[in-house]
């Protein structure tokens, strides 16, 4: 019984991580059909960029928003890319994105180092028991943002007026349009949010499991799992496919085997494609000629 | 003549001359996971054969030459191994190759160096390297088997011979997860528990939370390295395991302590010399030469030093030590002196060569038990 | 083009011309890698691009399959000491058979969707390749037997050089005969509207399963040459990086162009060569030349020759 709390609680921690990376997907998804496969990335540059300012001496109130700050450059500078290309095919974005990440990374090795860092511990160090399963404070911190982001992005998309003109520019660009809404503009926001959220994500982890340059690609995957098998589109969905994600994974490695642990993400996956194609929470899709 | 005869004349001169001073560098090949998931192997390794090459060139070079080295990124992927081996070898035309620094690299160039005939001294980890000996290869590091028996020594010393295992599943802590179960009964160690763990994973409660509740676990052995063993290492704290936790050779660095914070205290690691280098007796030769190498390295470039750089220093030194032992450049001879080194003390140990053994290494010089106290290194005893 | 397959067009003979002169260009061992490696992968790329190009499904795992296909071949020939052609061969059936059964759900799924499903399996078989070391060899790889045609063993550069050739010149020489035929038109067509395909009677599931399965025969091959070339094989053959390699030479070439495939591999494969001397700034410069591309060339380098056509008809 023990157990099974135990993992729950690795499960969950780490299921948040995937959700706040694949909750950065559905955003950008959401207002451009575009699948950024250069979201991890973001993820590495909140940590990295919030440790190298750490080792400059900034104090951790300013270098927390700042890294944040860079990441949404960066996105910024992702959607200006994007907007300049003229090819707008499924196959040529995904290129475009990739591209984007092999640069972010390789700027990120010669801007950063090769090393592995970390940070201290936010709030403590010792873990807090319940019921004979043990969690760390950092790791409650992770579940909390997550939430908060969570939420935020709920009241923001539902009872602002700026959310509300996000949903219609994702519904609709056209119609948006011609209602006044500024739908680059708002297409800038929601990149910048998305690395933002993905960078807060990179930074809470960090004392968790340490930072490098290389670790955006492997929770983009897995992020993107999340999305997908929540239902591309829906942020509750995705929050809901990371942390569903998360515990499969911890109980795979718990009760069966921990060689294949990798292996569940990709195999869950497949199943909710072929046997709900739209996610667990997605719309049923219909296309036109 | 005409003057168009005498500029090209001229270049001509020039050309032979430019030439004729190419040829005066020695040119050492190396082949290093600069990038890629073994970055922080290769990165220090780079560093240091930079570093030191350009001493090595400000004291007057070897044989009045200077070194030329032709480094090359393999991202510790095979493929571009074998692809950077036969660029070194028949472009670049390298007298000795320094690497690779994986195992898996590092055994696939193998066929290329033995029908090019030039030395090549690896930087990675495993036995099969060198076991069976083949002529033209050498390695630094003790292999992962070595250090297994280390471990092993220790723990039977301590009675704790219930081990469970937890392995990375890349290369190095699959490897040495292989020998630890092969030496493990010559030691009356008993491996309990098997479990594995994914390079890039953040989280190995479950495997450990498996481990805690088996109930005759006396010492948890972690072959990897990375970012993996620290995980681990922070797992264990936050789950209260009372066993000795024992790290491999790959984590031997203050990087490792930098990453684990509290949860480092008490952690038993298994290290090569260079990494404890103030701790050694001063009567062992390889204190100086550590210290100097720290020294050197940590003001150069504001980093802890790790062993990976240590194996690299080991390398270069073998193969200039060869060149000027032979007195020449010429691959076989090196190849030869490096094979006939009897007593190198290095930042790893004091290699001894021989025409079996292309490592030199003995167990109780090469591999040190060490345990960590406030954040800094002990001697284990 | 008017052609009506069986003979050899001027890109076919350009192209035997170009490679019959290339070797007096190369001049060591390192040379010739390349060149193999080029040709190999414009193979490979040549069967994606019939799949992805030609046929619109976007494939984030053919690396995954050709590696698998290279490791059954390998495999064969080097623990159960299979002959070469023999295990290629086997390691085609294989994998086409493989490749039949996963195309089934897979290839129902579009776009976005069907780019995350290859992707998925892809990675899955490599993470299979990577623990079942008992088999495999594990992550650190495992060396292979040589590689010999009833008999003959092919052990030097020119060898190689001269295989590899005749494989490309073959695939091209096959893939225009399928792409100005009935079928080839049919994919096009399932590219551009699915739905007007399945309006126009096409039984589009089998055209798609058809042209994938093709796709990792051909993979198959060309990788289990390239092992046997380099006598090692690894994981990383099949890892997602090398599935992203693949496809980044397809677009980068130009999709649905037969040349775009070959000269998309030719240089993916052989730019990495040329930016070593940026040492750590390799990665940065090579993202930054695929964004560019994509932007300002998103048909692909072959559009050059396009804009070249353009200008010398309008004389």
């Amino acid at each position: 019984m023990v157990e099974l709390l135990q993992y729950s609680f690795g499960g969950i921690t780490v299921g948040f991580i995937y959700a706040l990376v694949g909750l950065g997907f559905t955003v950008i998804y959401n207002s451009s059909k575009i699948i950024n496969f250069s979201q991890g990335e973001f993820v590495m540059i909140g940590g990295m960029a919030a440790v190298f300012l750490s080792y400059a001496k900034f104090p951790f109130v300013l270098a927390f928003p700042l890294a944040v700050m860079l990441a949404s450059l960066l996105g910024y500078m992702l959607f200006k890319l994007v907007s300049m290309s003229q090819n707008s095919s499924v196959t040529s974005l995904i290129i475009l994105t990739l591209g984007y990440s092999i640069f972010v990374r390789g700027a990120s090795q010669v801007g950063f180092d090769k090393q592995m860092h970390t940070l201290p511990a936010f709030i403590s160090d010792t873990p807090i028991s319940i019921f004979g399963a043990t969690i760390t404070p950092q790791a409650i911190l992770v579940i909390v943002v997550s939430l908060c982001i969570v939420f935020a992005l709920y009241y923001m998309f539902n009872k602002t007026k700026l959310g509300k003109a996000m949903l219609a520019t994702a519904d609709n660009k056209d119609a948006a349009k011609l209602v006044g809404i500024s739908v680059k503009k708002i297409l800038i926001m929601n990149f910048m949010i998305s690395s933002a959220i993905a960078a807060i994500g990179g930074i809470v982890l960090t004392p968790i499991t340490s930072t490098n340059y290389e670790i955006g690609v492997i929770l983009g995957l897995k992020g993107f799992c999340a999305a997908i098998i929540g239902g591309i589109g829906n942020p509750f969905g995705a929050v809901f496919g990371g942390v569903l994600l998360g515990i499969l994974e911890s109980f795979v490695a718990g009760y069966l085997s921990s060689e294949y642990k990798d292996a569940v993400a990709f195999i869950v996956l497949l199943l909710i494609l072929f046997f709900f194609p739209g996610g667990l929470f997605g719309a049923k899709k219909s296309s036109r000629v | 003549m005409t003057k168009t005869s005498k500029v090209l004349l001229g270049l001509l001169a020039m050309g032979f001359s430019l030439t004729a001073y190419a040829k005066e560098n020695i040119k050492i090949g190396a082949l290093v996971a600069a990038t890629g998931p073994a970055s922080f192997l290769g990165d220090p390794e780079l560093k240091t054969l930079e570093m030191y090459i350009e001493k090595i060139n400000a004291a007057g070079g070897v044989m009045g030459k200077n070194i030329e080295l032709i480094a090359y990124d393999t991202g510790a992927n095979p493929k571009k191994a074998t692809t950077f081996v036969k660029r070194l070898i028949s472009q670049d035309k390298v007298v000795a190759i320094l690497g690779g620094s994986a195992s898996g690299e590092t055994m696939a160039i193998l066929p290329f160096i033995k029908k090019a005939k030039i030395p090549l001294v690896s930087m990675a980890g495993s036995i099969k390297i060198v076991k069976p000996a083949k002529k033209f290869v050498f390695k630094t590091p003790a292999t992962d088997r070595m250090a297994c028996e280390k471990i092993f020594e220790y723990l039977k010393k301590k009675s704790k011979t219930n081990v469970a295992l937890i392995s990375g599943n890349g290369g190095f802590g699959k490897s040495m997860r292989a020998q630890c179960k092969e030496v493990a009964p010559a030691f009356g160690v008993k491996i309990v528990a098997d479990e594995t763990y994914g390079p890039k994973d953040t989280d190995m409660t479950p495997q450990l939370t498996k481990i805690k509740s088996m109930t005759n676990v006396d010492a948890v052995v972690n072959p990897g390295f990375g970012q993996g063993p620290a995980i681990v290492t922070k797992n264990f704290k936050q789950l209260g395991m009372k066993q000795t936790l024992v790290q491999s050779h790959g984590v031997a660095s203050k990087k490792f302590i930098e990453l684990t914070g509290n949860a480092s205290e008490g952690v038993i690691v298994a290290s090569p010399p260079v990494v404890v280098a103030a701790l050694l007796k001063d009567s062992n030769p390889i204190k100086q030469i550590a210290l100097d190498y720290i020294n050197d390295y940590e003001t150069k470039y504001n980093a802890p030093v790790s062993t990976f750089g240590g194996y690299a220093y080991d390398a270069l030194n073998l193969v200039v030590n060869a060149m000027k032992e032979a007195n020449s450049t010429d691959p076989k001879a090196i190849r030869d002196a490096i094979e006939s080194t009897t007593s190198y003390v290095g930042l790893n140990g004091i290699y001894k060569m021989s025409k079996n053994d292309h490592l030199g290494l003995d167990i109780d010089s090469s591999i040190k038990m060490l345990v960590i106290k406030n954040k800094d290194w002990q001697l284990a005893k | 083009m008017g052609n009506k397959g069986l003979f050899l067009d001027r890109g076919i003979v350009t192209t035997i011309i170009i490679l019959s002169v290339i070797p007096f260009l190369l001049q060591n061992s390192f040379h010739y890698e390349i060149a193999i490696m080029c040709m190999l992968n414009a193979v490979i790329c040549i069967g994606l691009n019939m799949l992805v190009g030609y046929t619109g499904q976007i494939s984030l795992g053919h690396g995954a399959f050709a590696g698998l296909g290279a490791y059954v071949a390998v495999i064969l020939s080097t623990t159960y000491e299979f002959d070469p052609v023999l295990s290629i061969l086997v390691a085609c059936i294989v994998l086409a058979l493989i490749a039949f059964i996963v195309s089934k759900p897979i290839l129902k799924l579009e776009g976005h969707y069907l780019a995350m499903g290859t992707l998925a399996v892809g990675i899955i078989i490599s993470i299979v390749l990577n623990n079942e070391d008992g088999f495999t060899g594990g992550p650190d790889g495992m060396g292979v037997s040589e590689f010999n045609i009833l008999g003959y063993v092919f052990e030097n550069d020119i060898q190689w050089y001269v295989l590899s050739a005749i494989f490309l010149v073959f695939s091209i020489w096959a893939l225009q005969n399928v792409i100005n035929s009935p079928f080839g038109r049919i994919l096009r067509c399932i590219r551009d509207s699915e739905t007007a395909a399945k309006a126009i009677g096409a039984d589009v599931p089998y055209y798609k399963t058809y042209v994938f399965v093709i796709s990792v025969v051909i993979a198959t091959a060309a990788g289990s040459l390239y092992s046997y070339y380099t006598g090692f094989i690894s994981p990383e053959e099949s890892g997602f990086m090398r599935s992203i390699e693949l496809v980044v030479m397809i677009v980068f070439g130009g999709l649905g162009r037969v040349y775009g495939a070959v000269f998309g591999a030719i240089i993916i494969t052989a730019l990495p060569q040329f930016l070593t001397f940026l040492h750590d700034y390799e990665h940065m410069v090579f993202g930054a030349i695929i964004i560019f591309v994509m932007i300002f060339m998103p048909k692909g380098i072959v559009s050059i020759f396009d804009v070249l056509k353009v200008s010398k008809d309008k004389k």
